[in-house]
């Protein structure tokens, strides 16, 4: 009795096995990779990759509290490069390049940035510290004569990620948010993407590394090299990832 | 030593304890007094403490409001199905609080079932303070009608049937016999719905979203600072956690300890 109890939780909780088993890669990505990570890391082989998602500064703050994930993937370069100067993450490898999009929902007659500015427009971004949301107050400081002032009034929920942000805007609690282009991608005909003009789409640039006493840091390595070349590259571009260059 | 059980039962407690005071301590621990009153300066912290005393109290009001005379009916009638209703009514109690979220969205969120109806009557629900009424009040009137019903239920009977004698009518009855008999276990109720509403995330943060002054109440701001101002995070916790210790603390108080026995029944 008290081994058949100590079996179910064990089962419960992922005690660790035996010896037979795949070794567990641990891997910490922003939420913007959830589906095409999802898909390959399945197909990595030689060991059962579990991933978490969230947004890529609270991911990094979950690093600096002592959690050690073996990877880490982030939807920009300044937290894997932050990291690395504090010690705690390898030299970071840039993977994958994104573009910001507006975001709206199917059917919106919003077209470009100047219509965020209408009066009783509901918005929603990424809150300051998470890269979806740097990017887009990059993208507001670009735009001419404070019409970035302007949109950001119109602003009513600052996401703590872009799963928060697309979530709202198929709920139809919001007109317009700033995303990945991939996340509409992903949203499949729920949500329209409006390309930004050239001249103020930020340089999107997602970069990996190995954490710092990772478990598993051989598997590791070969886990960010993958996602440059290989099962998970695949299907990044898939996902419209672009390549980096 | 007079045996293995008690021996046994000490360790039990032991550990508990432990478990359950090492974190809230480690909030203390990590930051001096000088330290967690400097970050409460900061405008954005100053600003979730605000809305979240607002919309606890909006709540809290609604919750009295309307919740003490429909535990008072499920706590004195028997009908049919009251078993039923009792469930449904208590159903929040045991809801992650993500279900309720996603559950306000499908009911009253701007494409809901009953979006388009609230959208008409111009009340905006999603992304605004009112949300995050709706939100609190979801998940934290079923602590407070549950244990209202209880004390309710509890109240010797002869008391109202006196009145009612007397010629009271049952109106009068309810607020100046029921009530006052029932006060301490209402007060405990309201304490739990307090506490249950001042920390609600998940679903404040799926239906009304997050903004300063608007929708981030305090356990938002935590969370929107764990990542850059760890310190101030930190701070707000502590804020909490002095609330809610003086929430309990204040209801063993007033009732010497009875009201949280009635509350564990």
């Amino acid at each position: 009795m008290r081994r058949a109890l100590a079996v179910v939780l064990c089962a419960l909780a992922g005690c660790g096995g035996g010896d037979d088993e795949e070794p567990r890669l641990v891997v910490s990505a922003g939420s913007s990779m959830s589906e095409a990570l999802t898909e390959c890391g399945r197909d990595f082989e030689g060991a059962a990759v579990r991933l978490s998602f969230g947004g890529s500064d609270e991911l990094a703050a979950q690093i600096r509290q002592g959690v050690k994930p073996d990877v880490l993937a982030s939807a920009n370069t300044s937290i894997p490069e932050e990291l690395h100067a504090e010690g705690l993450l390898s030299q970071p490898v840039e993977f994958a390049t994104n573009k910001l999009v507006i975001a709206v929902p199917a059917g919106s007659d919003i077209r470009e940035t100047a219509d965020l500015r209408r009066e009783g427009m509901t918005l929603v971004m990424g809150s300051e510290s998470v890269p979806i949301g740097s990017y887009t107050r990059e993208v507001l400081d670009r735009l001419p004569g404070g019409e970035g002032d302007v949109i950001l009034g119109n602003v009513r929920s600052e996401e703590p990620d872009v799963k928060g942000i697309v979530g709202k805007l198929i709920q139809g609690a919001a007109d317009a948010g700033f995303v990945y282009l991939t996340d509409v991608t992903a949203a499949g005909d729920a949500l329209e993407a409006i390309p930004l003009p050239s001249v103020i789409q930020p340089d999107v640039t997602y970069a990996a590394g190995v954490v710092r006493s990772a478990k598993q840091p051989e598997l590791a390595r070969e886990f960010v090299a993958g996602l440059r070349e290989g099962g998970c590259a695949d299907a990044l571009s898939e996902a419209g990832f672009g390549e980096a260059p | 030593m007079k045996g293995w059980f008690p021996l046994l039962l000490t360790v039990a407690l032991a550990l508990a304890l432990v478990f359950l005071t090492l974190p809230v301590i480690a909030i203390f621990v990590d930051s001096s007094p000088a330290e967690l009153v400097e970050s409460l300066g900061e405008p954005g912290a100053l600003d979730a403490l605000w809305l979240s005393l607002r919309v606890t109290a909006i709540s809290l009001a609604v919750i009295l409001l309307v919740g003490t005379p429909a535990a008072y009916l499920l706590a004195t009638r028997a009908f049919r199905g009251k078993a039923l209703v009792v469930t449904l009514v208590e159903l929040p109690l045991v809801l992650p609080p993500a279900v309720a979220g996603i559950a306000l969205l499908a009911a009253v969120g701007p494409s809901g079932i009953l979006g388009g109806a609230i959208d008409a009557t111009g009340i905006e629900l999603a992304l605004q303070t009112a949300g995050v009424v709706v939100a609190l009040t979801f998940v934290a009137s079923p602590f407070y009608i549950r244990q209202a019903m209880a004390s309710f239920a509890s109240v010797d009977r002869t008391l109202l049937d006196a009145s009612r004698t007397l010629g009271a009518s049952e109106a009068r009855g309810f607020l100046r016999v029921m009530i006052p008999a029932a006060l301490p276990g209402l007060a405990a109720g309201t304490a739990l719905a307090l506490g249950r509403a001042l920390g609600e995330f998940g679903a404040t943060l799926m239906f009304a979203g997050s903004f300063q002054g608007i929708t981030q109440t305090v356990p938002l701001a935590i969370y929107d600072r764990f990542s850059t101002d760890f310190e101030s995070a930190l701070a707000l916790s502590a804020v909490l956690v002095a609330v809610s210790a003086g929430i309990l603390l204040s209801v063993k108080f007033v009732q010497g300890g009875e009201a949280l026995g009635i509350a564990a029944r």
